[in-house]
């Protein structure tokens, strides 16, 4: 400590202590702040550094990418054998589709950008004409992906397979269960005794009840409540089973969305004359859904996980695939890499799904912060 | 023609008049489905009828809670099935809370990389579908870990192989009454004291330490009285005879994979629950308790659990309710549960998907709507008291 003394107003801007600042403070405050937290923080470098040590070297460096059979890629290296999805790749992303026609999927994929862009990112540039664009997209999407028009060859269902089956599974349930998940909410919040008793009886049995039940149903039984002869195909009745499901879900997230609207939006929204769906449309809805973005969300990314449960009933996701590979002989025995592969795949969508609707949430929140 | 007009604009009738039409049309479709099916069942030679549930099942289950023999009927099949998902979802629910909330706590930790481990433990795991772990972990137990004659060997009692886990299994021999009795005397003794302690507390604000003492009475009492009564629980180790372990206690790698799957899935969303309840204390509190000179645990179990709490059973209960219905993708890797015994093979055999499914579910329906009303009276019995 310096004796010095100063007049005051004029004392000197003095530096930090050393130790709060820099590389050395913030390992001090962040890591080593007491010792209870020092010996955390050495636990999780002992529990890092064996995690990476040994997944590290089975994933990259002792991994193998390509030989035949699972005994050749044992002979090679110890690693993970890569081999059963290189081999495959084309069968984890477009099933049995045909090769020749694979470049419809590819179409249809890369166009779903251009038609979710305008609904996704309100900002866009040239929003208009591109929300026709997302319009017809459905419509788009079902003849270049089914086929049967314009010249081209119709696919059968049976042969649709991979993370294009994930993608159509997901997409399409998410973008029917929103509608129906918003009429139901709405339902469950109607004055009307039948309509409110309808939609809780609704909500109550879907969220009840297991989606593998469901996809039970679907694959079983649905086909006795349709006129004798009917025969609609496996996919639509799962399809369907996806929608209905995540609706259920959804109209619960609204609902609790609606619920925080203050009761004065609604008298102000009467003292204006508004009749019930003009209220609907502009008073509760806008408020209520951006309420409940962060809930709407994890449904979908729900729903797209649980794409996965088609396989269950015999459709050929990428687990399916990856079950089909592991089958075969040569290479039997593969669990860890095929599913991890898989994973990945999931985790890289859901994640970029759960980011997107933390940016929205931000981007929406006009409160003050 | 204006008679008609009035009944639209006066509220009352428009009101009536639009739950009639709903009414109608739900009935139309309902008696359309109904139509259906008898159609397509006549067309079919099937009926409706419950009868199968009585003739025996016929089929092997590996892993029964009560005694049962494939000369047993569908409904005891379905009784094991049920209680095989029971107890994954015990195991699994007890896992995914003790690991869920270490996780939510480790992630409000101070410690930057502690809380980053817990972080990207939480993105991993919520993720990637549940079925996809189940299966991993199915793999995992099945290919690489080695056969029960190379067995991973714990302390020469427990063993971890590819036939799944074996530990030692705890035999109870004359005399166990009589810990069981210290056992439940004990537990008595310490909800009285913990009572005592709480009403003395709320009184003077005195403090002791009922955890511990309370600890060491639920822990002593009955090891004192398996001392006097000649230790009358003996272990039974399990031993290689052949290709596999005998005695013990078995977990077959697909109630462990089951296990683990659904614990470690589940307790991500547990730890964002519990991490969110603690944030949604108001900051005041904890800077009031702080403030008054509480230690630190003593503001952690005093002022800012009690009223997280409150946030966090109504989302956990969900999540619990979740557990059990996810542990139906057991039929995925072939462990009998409810859905793989009555809703899978008994399906097969008897052809009667309309039942089964229906009774398959009706339980479960039946669970997590009893489950809900229970939350429904807590959130009730919980809620903030308005002024």
């Amino acid at each position: 400590m310096s004796l010095e003394t100063y007049k005051p107003g004029s004392y000197p801007n003095l530096p930090p202590p050393a130790g709060t600042v820099g590389v050395y403070g913030w390992l001090k405050n962040n890591l080593f702040s007491s010792v209870s937290n020092s010996l955390l923080t050495i636990l999780s470098v002992i529990l890092l550094y064996y995690l990476i040590d040994s997944i590290i070297g089975w994933f990259f460096f002792d991994a193998v990418f390509d030989a035949d059979s699972k005994i050749e890629c044992r002979k090679i290296n110890d690693g993970a054998c890569w081999a059963v999805i290189t081999r495959r790749v084309g069968q984890f992303v477009y099933g049995f589709y045909p090769e020749a026609e694979r470049w419809r999927i590819d179409l249809t994929f890369y166009t779903m950008f251009f038609a979710f862009a305008p609904l996704l990112y309100p900002d866009l540039p040239k929003r208009k004409w591109l929300l026709w664009f997302s319009g017809i997209y459905p419509i788009f999407a079902f003849i270049l992906i089914n086929g049967g028009f314009f010249g081209l060859p119709k696919i059968e269902y049976s042969l649709f397979g991979g993370f294009m089956l994930t993608v159509i599974l997901g997409v399409s349930g998410i973008v029917c269960s929103l509608p129906i998940g918003i009429l139901l909410a709405l339902g469950r919040q109607s004055k009307l005794t039948v309509v409110r008793t309808l939609s809780v009886c609704f909500i109550e049995f879907m969220r009840g009840v297991p989606l593998i039940t469901l996809l039970f149903v679907a694959s079983s039984m649905l086909n006795y409540f349709m006129p004798p002869g009917t025969n609609f195909s496996i996919l639509v009745r799962v399809i369907i089973m996806f929608t209905f499901f995540s609706a259920a879900y959804i109209a619960e997230v609204i609902r609790g969305g609606i619920q925080a609207i203050p009761k004065g939006q609604y008298e102000a929204a009467d003292a204006l004359g508004l009749n019930y769906w003009q209220t609907t449309r502009f008073i509760t809805l806008p408020q209520a859904l951006k309420i409940s973005i962060p809930g709407i969300v994890n449904t979908f990314i729900g729903l797209y996980k649980d794409t996965t449960l088609v396989v269950v009933i015999g459709l050929l996701d990428p687990l399916g695939i990856g079950r089909a590979a592991l089958a075969d002989t040569k290479w039997n025995g593969l669990s860890t890499e095929t599913y991890l592969f898989v994973a990945l795949f999931f985790f890289v969508s859901c994640f970029a799904m759960s980011r997107y609707s933390l940016w929205l949430e931000n981007k929406l929140n006009t409160e003050n912060k | 023609m204006t008679f008609v007009n009035n009944l639209w604009r006066n509220e009352k009738s428009r009101e009536i008049i639009i739950q009639l039409l709903v009414l109608l049309s739900i009935g139309w479709f309902l008696s359309w489905l109904v139509a259906n099916v008898d159609a397509n069942f006549k067309a079919l030679g099937k009926d409706i009828s419950f009868e199968f549930l009585f003739i025996p099942a016929g089929y092997d289950i590996n892993q029964y809670l009560i005694d049962y023999n494939n000369r047993d009927s569908h409904l005891r099949a379905g009784i094991v099935g049920l209680l095989n998902t029971g107890l994954v979802a015990f195991f699994g629910i007890i896992l995914a809370t003790v690991l869920g909330i270490s996780v939510g706590i480790i992630r409000l930790s101070k410690n930057w990389l502690a809380s980053k481990i817990a972080y990207w433990y939480v993105e991993f795991t919520r993720n990637v579908p549940i079925l996809l772990q189940i299966l991993l972990w199915h793999g995992i137990i099945i290919n690489t870990l080695p056969h029960p004659k190379k067995a991973i060997n714990i302390a020469d009692v427990t063993f971890l192989s590819n036939r799944g886990f074996y530990i030692p299994k705890p035999l109870t021999e004359n005399g166990i009454e009589f810990v069981y009795l210290f056992f439940i005397i004990a537990i008595i003794f310490s909800i009285l004291f913990y009572k005592y302690c709480k009403k003395k507390q709320d009184l003077t604000g005195a403090q002791y330490p009922v955890f511990w003492i309370n600890l060491s009475v639920i822990i002593s009492l009955p090891l004192f009285a398996f001392f006097i009564s000649g230790m009358p629980i003996s272990l039974e180790i399990p031993a290689l005879k052949g290709f596999n372990f005998r005695g013990g206690m078995h977990m077959s790698p697909e109630l462990a994979a089951l296990t683990f799957a659904l614990g470690i899935y589940t307790a991500a969303f547990i730890a964002e629950i519990v991490r969110a309840g603690i944030l949604a204390v108001d900051k005041g509190q904890r800077e009031a308790a702080e403030s008054i000179g509480l230690k630190p645990s003593k503001v952690m179990n005093l002022v800012i659990l009690p009223q997280a709490r409150r946030v966090i059973i109504p989302p956990l209960t969900s999540q619990y309710l979740n557990l059990t219905k996810n542990s139906s993708l057991a039929i995925a890797i072939g462990y009998m549960d409810l859905v793989a015994t009555l809703g899978g093979i008994s399906l097969n055999q008897t052809g009667r998907e309309m039942e089964t499914m229906v009774i398959v579910m009706l339980i479960y329906l039946s669970v997590s709507l009893s489950i809900s009303a229970l939350m429904n009276w807590y959130n009730n019995k919980a809620k903030l008291v308005g002024r």
